[in-house]
């Protein structure tokens, strides 16, 4: 679980969260939405020791961020980073193979090996294993930065709006590998996303965030109806209850 | 505007008299023909360093590039080096100083034309690959300078030692004339372009949506840039920041985009900072350390502030 | 070829180059003298061995150093010859120059280290507040940073007088190095040798701060390291021989076209180029214009230069 406690942020002096207090359950698929400058961003940056903490504090299981090693919270949390706009002369492979790091400090075993290459097979990449990620389109280099959290095997991942400079295919891919990393490996996903569609669609559970405070969380039926988009987005739009859950008509 | 034009041409003035006059023991006969072909030069100095800046910074689109960190007059001096080396020390000497000039402006405007026409013409995309080839070039030729002068004779290395630092206080009284006459025909074409420089500065795509074709101009410019370089390299050597200093304070001083402002502006604070500061440096304090050296430093660091802030905004 | 392959080639090459640096220079030398002749053999140990090692030390850990600074800065077109660590030292060697002149030389090469680490900080921190989508900033930025405090060093050895010693350590130049005078060089090997213990760390920083966070590493903590390294790498070089740009520009680039950005797997083959290069620019240098020497600074520079500008304009390679 991670339990977040009275957690405020300033950048200066402009208040950027203000006193959060949540728990996210282990395992399952959680949907961080709201407007742009909600605050989710640097929620998730403060979540995965990105930036240091001002106050209130934030446990991962047993762990203290701010507290605890940082190889040990390297094998129980990892974040996608945004994709470099300079990607490095590195092969996929080795690259993937940077996400055991954590466990053997860049002495690879033969079962990091196996690891690396399972989490190739996962995203499908195998055949690019080799090729350089200078050479890849946007799409393939987001599946070798997926590979490598995969690779790192921690059960939390957190992304933020990993859904960029993807097409409607590549979307879906990640979409359905996240939703199988949360209900066949029992890893607890935490997505940043724009999309309330996708959130309502892929999420089990749905946190939504304005100016730098939670305003609703609960499952996506629960969450997402008229109220929430003129309140939080303050936005008139309808929304319909289909088959595959609330359908927002943007 | 124009008002801050005058205040800083007042200046000028009154700098150019205290130049002429302070501390003035001995004949003026003397005095004032040698005081006058030094003042003439840094003025003449300042006018074609500043104005080559801002028709490169207009050409490039971009505020911190000069011709000078693109190696331009690294290859000036180069090309004067291998002149000596090809044709002899003593041979060079024997050459009258304009013939050397002319011949050096002229092949410098070549190689420039070759050397940065080919890569203007690259997309907007690749504008880090031109500015590192422009960087990389000026290594290379001070590295190939510095080559030749060991394989030349160590006599005939007295030659070029004298182009290859800035120096304002022997300025080359032969070019002089020279100089003056190429520097006035070019500011004059400048001038005359102005209001079509101003067009291009809004960029490629725009020029052309207004009728302004950018090639012809920019290689035209560049033409201008070379022989602006030439002049102030042929004089004084080369000097790194002046151009860079000058043109960002005309920026704030004169904050428009306007060729018509900037480039009186510019001409003008490079004046100050050349006469100026030879006056201060010279008669005031009284300091060994050359201007250009000064000029550097705090060139230098006023432009690395003036890129952070700009940065930051 | 893979990596090892090129690796252990490379190697053999090197050893004979440095073979071919024992008997090149003023005095003749042959292989056949040594055994028969005691002043050749002299000659060889007071002279040649301790230049040939020098240049080999210096090309290797600046290659290395450039390599490192280049990960830390996330950018490939810095090094420290050029973005200001070099000119700190010349600053350092400066400052003790005029403030303890009986100064012993390890007490110089400290402070020099020292001043060249403030002044890669200086860089780093401005470097920070660039934004990440102008790359091409960066080196500009580093160059014009460079040029400062070269000029500001310029400026305190005209007023002081000691403008001579500034040539000195602005231009690299070997032939000055013999025995007694380069040793404190080998500290410089050590510490590039050292590095290699923390190749993945330099490479996971390259992918960036958050990427490193994720990974478990101490970002700040390996930062420092590497700036550490290679300010102490190029004080000890500027200190002892001068300055030779483009070694750390032009290697780490080359053999990251060739043989990629995997640290742990291309740091010896950074190494092995960078003395490779150094060695035969300043066999060139020695050889030119017989009997006198060109420095290899100016040699690299040509060199260093056309090469840099091939890799900057060869289509990029896919696949």
């Amino acid at each position: 679980m991670i339990r977040i406690e009275n957690l405020s942020y300033a950048i200066e002096g402009k208040e950027i969260l203000r006193d959060i207090t949540l728990d996210v359950p282990r395992s399952g698929f959680t949907a961080l939405i709201g407007p742009n400058g909600a605050g989710k961003s640097t929620f998730l940056s403060l979540i995965a020791r990105l930036e240091p903490l001002q106050t209130g504090s934030i446990h991962i299981d047993d762990l203290q961020i701010g507290q605890c090693s940082d190889r040990d919270l390297a094998q129980r949390l990892s974040i996608l980073p945004q994709v470099p706009d300079q990607p490095p002369r590195l092969a996929v492979r080795e690259l993937v193979g940077f996400g055991r790091y954590p466990y053997n400090r860049g002495r690879p075993t033969s079962d990091d090996g196996a690891k690396v290459d399972h989490a190739l097979s996962v995203l499908g990449i195998t055949d690019l294993a080799q090729r350089s990620l200078d050479t890849l389109s946007g799409g393939q280099r987001q599946r070798a930065q997926i590979a490598m959290i995969f690779a790192q095997d921690a059960d939390y991942v957190l992304l933020d709006e990993p859904l960029n400079n993807l097409d409607l295919a590549g979307t879906r891919t990640l979409l359905v590998i996240l939703r199988n990393l949360a209900e066949q490996h029992g890893k607890t996903v935490v997505m940043v996303v724009h999309d309330i569609n996708i959130a309502s669609r892929y999420a089990d559970r749905i946190i939504a965030m304005k100016e730098g405070r939670i305003v609703r969380q609960g499952a996506p039926d629960e969450v997402i109806d008229k109220a929430l988009l003129h309140d939080v987005f303050a936005t008139d739009a309808m929304v319909l209850s289909s088959d595959f859950g609330q359908v927002v008509l943007v | 505007m124009a008002r801050r034009l005058w205040v800083m041409a007042g200046l000028l003035a009154l700098f150019c008299v205290l130049f002429m006059t302070w501390n003035a023991r001995g004949p003026w006969s003397f005095l004032l023909p040698f005081r006058g072909t030094k003042l003439a030069g840094l003025l003449l100095v300042g006018m074609s360093v500043s104005t080559a800046t801002l028709l490169f910074q207009t050409i490039t689109q971009n505020r911190i590039l000069t011709p000078s960190i693109m190696g331009f007059d690294a290859l000036y001096v180069f090309l004067l080096t291998l002149a000596v080396y090809l044709l002899g020390g003593m041979t060079v000497v024997h050459i009258p100083p304009q013939v050397t000039f002319l011949m050096t402006a002229g092949t410098l405007t070549l190689a420039a034309l070759l050397l940065f026409g080919t890569l203007l013409r690259t997309t907007k995309s690749d504008l880090l690959r031109m500015i590192l080839t422009g960087i990389i070039f000026g290594a290379l030729f001070r590295s190939l300078t510095s080559f030749l002068q060991r394989m030349i004779d160590p006599n005939e290395f007295a030659v070029i030692q004298v182009a290859s630092f800035a120096r304002f206080t022997q300025i080359e009284v032969v070019l002089l004339a020279l100089s003056a006459l190429i520097t006035a025909l070019v500011l004059g074409r400048i001038w005359l372009i102005r209001n079509r420089l101003d067009v291009l500065a809004l960029g490629r795509t725009t020029a052309i949506t207004l009728g302004e074709p950018p090639r012809r101009l920019e290689l035209e410019a560049l033409v201008l840039i070379a022989l602006l370089v030439s002049v102030s390299t042929a004089l004084v050597g080369p000097i790194a920041f002046l151009g860079l200093l000058v043109v960002s304070i005309a920026r704030l001083i004169t904050p428009t985009e306007a060729h018509s402002i900037l480039l009186p502006s510019a001409a003008l604070i490079a004046g100050l900072t050349l006469v100026g500061g030879q006056f201060l440096m010279e008669r005031a304090f009284r300091l060994s350390t050359p201007l250009s050296v000064v000029i550097d430093l705090v060139g230098g660091a006023v432009f690395l502030i003036l890129l952070l802030k700009g940065v930051r905004r | 070829m893979t990596t090892r392959h090129t690796f252990w080639a490379g190697l053999i090459g090197l050893t004979l180059l440095s073979f071919l640096s024992l008997f090149i220079g003023v005095i003749d030398v042959s292989p056949r003298d040594l055994i028969s002749d005691q002043e050749t053999f002299e000659l060889l140990v007071i002279s040649r061995f301790p230049r040939t090692a020098a240049t080999l030390i210096c090309g290797s850990t600046l290659a290395i150093a450039g390599a490192i600074m280049q990960m830390l800065v996330r950018n490939r077109f810095v090094e420290p010859m050029t973005a200001g660590t070099g000119q700190g030292a010349a600053l350092g060697v400066l400052i003790v120059t005029l403030t303890m002149p009986s100064a012993s030389i390890f007490t110089k090469m400290t402070v020099a280290s020292l001043v060249a680490l403030a002044s890669s900080l200086g860089f780093l921190a401005i470097i920070r507040k660039m934004p990440p989508t102008q790359p091409l900033l960066v080196p500009l930025v580093g160059l014009i940073y460079g040029g400062l405090i070269g000029a500001a060093v310029t400026f305190v050895a005209y007023q002081a007088d000691l403008l001579q010693y500034i040539g000195v350590w602005m231009n690299g130049e070997f032939s000055g190095v013999l025995q007694g005078r380069y040793e404190l060089l080998w500290i410089a090997a050590g510490v590039g040798a050292l590095t290699y213990l923390a190749a993945d760390q330099f490479a996971i920083v390259g992918l960036g701060r958050a990427t490193s966070i994720n990974l478990g590493l101490n970002y700040s903590q390996v930062v420092l390291i590497g700036l550490i390294a290679f300010s102490v790498v190029s004080a000890l070089t500027v200190t002892t021989v001068g300055m030779i740009p483009f070694v750390g520009l032009v290697v780490p680039n080359i053999v990251s076209r060739l043989a990629g950005d995997n640290l742990r797997r291309t740091l010896p083959l950074v190494a092995l180029m960078g003395a490779g290069l150094t060695l035969i620019c300043d066999i060139l240098g020695r050889i030119l214009r017989y009997p006198f020497e060109i420095p290899v600074g100016t040699v690299f520079g040509v060199v260093g230069a056309a090469l840099f500008l091939w890799l900057l304009y060869r289509r990029p390679q896919h696949g």
